[in-house]
């Protein structure tokens, strides 16, 4: 089926007039990009600070004064959800989704820019709308990220009240904004990619978020809707997720509701959620890890179809959070099988990411230090994934800090070092400066070895069973004195790496000044991105005629190539297409070319 | 290079740290080893998986780094090699998933002579329920609990009536016997879990859930809350004794069925009047309290929790070293004959007129407030009566010089830690809440404010 890009229809574009237009209410996909990952960082930042709290009560918890039993329980809830939809959604999709996609597609903005830019602002307002929360009475929600009821709205929680309604409010204006956005972004995929640019020709960053954001739109709306019954029941009374249940000694006007009901909801979109994160982290580091190498990325027809194997797998494991939730436990043979199922491909993805370094000339530069960085830590996480997946396991460890340690190793410190590889790695295409490489060593070094000194040890509170969510351990009969002063050590780690974080915004903010000038493709990029004809690309991105798409994305060191990489909208006629070495995932496309 | 290096030696750290480490899982006491079996192979599969492969990928950051004239190999697809390592992976999953859903088998097929307990988790404490001489379990409804009845047992269930009802959070179980636990939560989600028994399962409100274990072990061990139950969720703490079957039986006979609990006599308040005169000198003739001689005001307090200081003083639970004050009461409640005269005797001052007693502290009355709806207002209600819900003694129209020295003897380690004492536990990690005296006072003076 011959694929007509709608790109080749010219799209009408607001063109601003004012700083206004530009800077702000600007319909460009870039500047939308920037907003949405300036506004994720600062959030995330919020959130960051929270867990240093939570670790200061941990590690020190004789001198540490800060915060009692009721504001810890509101940074764990706040760190969580701030982290997991607020920062890592919101900076992968509405961040690199936005700036990456149009250009990788060489398009020249996303398909709906208006709504482009409503997505952001709705975006703001959901992080206005939590943010909020730490200002009213009794301060944001204590409930835990997964937001649990009926304990969510009763009165032992902190912020039982306001606060949770804000959260789910919050949460609710979130999905809307992501719906707008994700639309934006599938659409975009499938439509506006130039003239050449088949699907087995997109770089695995577009792959990843493309997948992702399908997940999300398949996703959210579970969330929407158990946002919307809590709401219903703390608001007007509803029985939806509130069974009979007693409160501070006096019963409550609910009956017949099930709390299960909500953690099936919750989870539906809770797993899919976390490869809504690690997808377009999949991506990224692929296109990373291939540049930096000077070789393509190894059998790419296989990471793609395993984007789309992981991203179809993920909406049926999700009970696998659930098995010690009461639900009924023969779910366990089918959600532990299915779980251990995703370790496959996931495991051919990491193969593959090695197999890209083997006998490639790996040029290691601050991106490429985070991307390998990323290997190691997300091998780490994954391992330990397979623990909880096999439910049995999951008996002794569920809820102590082996699943904290598990879950911050593979969707946190991993899809951070992927984001701070793509920063890097974007940068000089984003700002047109070259940041300064031996500060973004020296912050990979602090992140990379102190976020492992933070997380191994916390696997082995885990096996010795401390539970997790334990404002104050108090005493116990099988818990040491010596977990004391791991969960110390755990701490000054802690400390150290949020330090660290200076040193990223110290030079990115430095060398948007004092940065050296980047060459238009300073790392030698074969993808479309860094092809345009101005750096930072402008508005409309592409002069005056649209790219031309002829090969894949990962023609690195193609044998007979006049250097080690053909950009991807290279004609046949300058650079070898048709030699029989050379490779093209979309042979029909291929063939036509020819 | 350094990178590879790097990498090289994290491998290697971690593996050192593995078996250099004492922290590792407690020793089971219960007969899940195939669950620690499982657990093994799959540490054995997976930690060969992340040395080999790190080590691979330290190998190829070493070797492929950029050199002078070196030039990378162009290789876009290895077919052959990408299924083998598909086979390989899916075998290595099969063998940790195989084990794995053959003992899930065992654990979802209670065994048929498993004997049946209750469970039962609220805010935030434990209790237990053991079917009687009939086997069997009366039923019972989270919206038929009282004061009075605080498993909330249908009365007219003629199970019910021999059930064993033990409102305390230690239970005893016997040895080498299945046993399947039948969750049931009054509030929200807990969870049941004991490290040594390495099974858990969460309580739901409005059903029941269950696991089941056999117990293969003497020994006593800690009952943790492992689901998010609010704020007091981290001081949710119960015990299990795990008894030979003959002290089992012991144990199991000194406790109430539900039918005592229910026909108990009241309690004679007068003969609690006559007994008082000995309490009036210090506490004053009609319990209003007596700062000088250090007695704090009884009138206003509830009956339950005046019956299970006196019994703590009496059995030494309260009035340990540093408690100065506390040690005075261990010989005056040690003049109570038994269990009754404590009850009558609480009743009596249960019954006695409360007016409340005199402000002698002040503080950040705001700050005080903020404290005290964040943190105690869980338990000891906004406006500060308590409630026997929660096990929390009133507070407001009290004695506040008294809540500032319990509170700072919570703080100090001095009352709560004793073994006996599960519920004053839960007060030494809820008073770090106030930073120090000073934060103490400010709660105190707030807690004047509510009449």
């Amino acid at each position: 089926m011959a694929y007509v890009p709608l790109a080749d229809q010219e799209q009408e574009l607001s063109h601003p007039h004012s700083w206004v237009t530009k800077y702000v209410w600007s319909q460009d996909h870039k500047v939308i990009a920037i907003q949405y990952g300036g506004t994720a960082i600062a959030v995330g930042l919020v959130a960051l600070v929270l867990s240093l709290l939570m670790r200061m009560q941990l590690g020190f918890p004789e001198s540490f004064d800060l915060i009692d039993p009721s504001s810890y329980y509101q940074s764990v809830t706040m760190h969580g959800m701030i982290m997991v939809v607020y920062l890592l959604t919101a900076l992968f999709l509405g961040g690199f989704g936005n700036y990456l996609i149009p250009l990788m597609c060489g398009a020249r903005d996303m398909v709906f820019p208006f709504l482009n830019m409503l997505s952001y602002w709705v975006y703001l307002l959901s992080v206005l709308i939590l943010m909020a929360s730490f200002f009213v009475g009794d301060g944001p929600t204590g409930a835990g990220w997964t937001l649990y009821p009926p304990q969510a709205s009763m009165a032992g929680t902190p912020g039982s009240d306001t606060g949770l309604v804000l959260m789910v409010a919050s949460l609710a204006v979130f999905i809307v904004a992501f719906t707008m956005g994700g639309l934006n972004y599938v659409t975009t995929v499938l439509q506006a990619r130039c003239r050449g640019l088949t699907m087995m020709r997109l770089p695995l960053t577009v792959w990843g978020i493309f997948v992702a954001t399908i997940l999300g739109l398949f996703a959210f709306p579970a969330l929407l809707v158990a946002a919307v019954m809590m709401l219903f029941d703390t608001l007007l009374g509803t029985s939806f997720f509130m069974p009979a249940i007693i409160e501070s000694g006096s019963p409550l006007d609910y009956n017949g509701g099930s709390p299960i009901l909500f953690q099936h909801l919750f989870w539906f979109f809770g797993h899919p959620e976390v490869y809504i994160v690690a997808l377009p982290a999949f991506g990224l580091v692929s296109d990373v890890l291939s540049t930096h190498a000077r070789k393509n990325i190894f059998g790419y027809r296989m990471m793609v179809w395993a984007i789309i194997a992981i991203g179809g797998l993920s909406f049926i494991v999700w009970a696998h959070h659930m098995y010690v939730s009461g639900m009924n436990p023969y779910f366990g043979f089918f959600f532990a099988t299915t779980t251990l199922i995703i370790a496959v491909p996931t495991a051919l993805k990491v193969y593959n990411w090695v197999l890209t370094l083997w006998e490639g000339d790996i040029r290691l530069n601050a991106p490429m230090y985070f991307a390998i960085g990323f290997i190691f830590t997300f091998i780490h996480g994954g391992l330990t994934g397979l623990f909880l997946g096999n439910v049995v396991i999951d008996l002794p460890l569920s809820d102590t800090y082996f699943v904290v340690a598990h879950f911050h190793m593979v969707m946190g410190v991993s899809p951070v070092l992927v984001l701070f590889a793509a920063l890097y790695h974007w940068y000089p295409k984003v700002t047109g400066r070259m940041f300064h490489e031996g500060m973004a060593k020296l912050h990979f070094w602090c992140t990379f070895l102190g976020t492992y000194a933070i997380y191994l040890p916390m696997h082995y509170l885990g096996f010795l069973g401390v539970p997790r969510r334990y404002y104050a351990l108090g005493t116990t009969d099988f818990i040491p004195e010596s977990a004391n002063d791991l969960n110390t050590t755990i701490t000054i780690a802690a400390l150290f790496v949020g330090a660290s974080q200076l040193l990223f915004f110290i030079n990115i903010f430095w060398s948007l000044r004092n940065g050296k000038k980047a060459d238009p493709n300073p790392w030698g990029s074969a993808s479309l991105e860094w092809q345009t004809p101005d750096t930072p690309p402008v508005h409309g991105n592409w002069g005056d005629e649209l790219p031309t798409v002829y090969r894949w994305p990962y023609d690195y060191s193609v044998p007979g190539a006049h250097q080690d990489f053909i950009p991807q909208n290279t004609p046949e006629s300058e650079e070898p297409t048709a030699d029989e070495v050379h490779f093209d995932p979309d042979q029909d496309a291929s063939k036509a070319n020819t | 290079m350094a990178l590879a290096v790097v990498i090289f030696l994290l491998v290697i750290g971690s593996i050192i740290f593995h078996f250099a480490s004492p922290w590792w899982f407690t020793d089971i006491a219960a007969e899940w080893g195939s669950i620690d079996f499982t657990i093994n192979v799959t540490f054995w599969v997976t930690g060969f998986v992340f040395i080999s492969v790190n080590l691979f990928l330290a190998y190829c950051v070493y070797k492929f780094r950029q050199k002078e004239g070196h030039k990378a190999v162009y290789e876009p697809e290895n077919h052959k090699l990408e299924v083998w390592l598909s086979a390989i992976t899916a075998l290595g999953v099969v063998a940790m998933l195989a084990p794995g859903l053959f003992v899930w088998a065992q654990i979802v097929t209670v065994p048929e002579d498993a004997t049946e307990y209750e469970v039962m988790g609220q805010q935030w404490q434990w209790a237990y329920r053991y079917p009687g001489a009939d086997g069997q379990l009366g039923y019972a409804d989270t919206q038929l609990v009282t004061e009075s009845n605080p498993f909330g047992i249908n009365v007219e269930d003629p199970r019910g009536q021999d059930d064993i009802v033990v409102a305390g959070p230690e239970m005893h179980l016997p040895i080498g016997q299945p046993v399947k636990a039948l969750l049931r939560s009054n509030d929200t989600l807990h969870n049941y879990t004991v490290p040594q028994f390495r099974v858990k399962m969460d309580l739901v409100p409005g059903m029941i859930s269950y696991l089941w274990f056999e117990p293969n072990k003497i020994g006593t061990y800690d009952i943790m809350c492992e689901e998010l139950c609010g704020i007091g969720h981290f001081a949710m703490r119960g015990s299990v004794v795990i008894d030979t079957q003959a002290d089992f039986d012991d144990w199991i006979a000194q406790q109430a069925t539900f039918a005592e609990t229910q026909s108990m006599a009241a309690p004679n308040i007068a003969a609690g009047r006559a007994q008082f005169t000995l309490c009036a000198s210090c506490h004053g003739a009609q319990g209003e309290g007596n700062q000088a001689l250090n007695g704090p005001k009884l009138a206003g307090q509830s009956a339950w929790y005046i019956e299970r200081q006196l019994k703590y003083f009496k059995e030494g639970v309260r009035g340990g070293e540093g408690d100065t004050n506390g040690q005075a009461m261990v010989p005056m409640a040690r003049t109570l004959a038994d269990d009754n005269a404590i009850r009558n005797m609480a009743a009596y001052i249960a019954s006695l007129p409360s007016t409340p007693a005199a402000n002698t502290v002040s503080g950040d009355i705001e700050n005080g407030g903020l404290i005290f709806d964040r943190n105690c207002a869980a338990c000891h209600l906004d406006n500060g009566k308590g409630t026997w819900y929660t096990d929390a003694p009133a507070l407001a129209g009290m004695s506040d010089w008294y809540f500032v020295t319990q509170i700072s003897n919570f703080r100090a380690g001095i009352r709560g830690l004793h073994e006996n004492d599960a519920y004053g536990e839960q007060m030494v990690g809820m008073s770090t809440a106030m930073s120090g005296i000073e934060e103490i006072e400010d709660v105190a003076a707030y807690i004047n404010t509510l009449r």
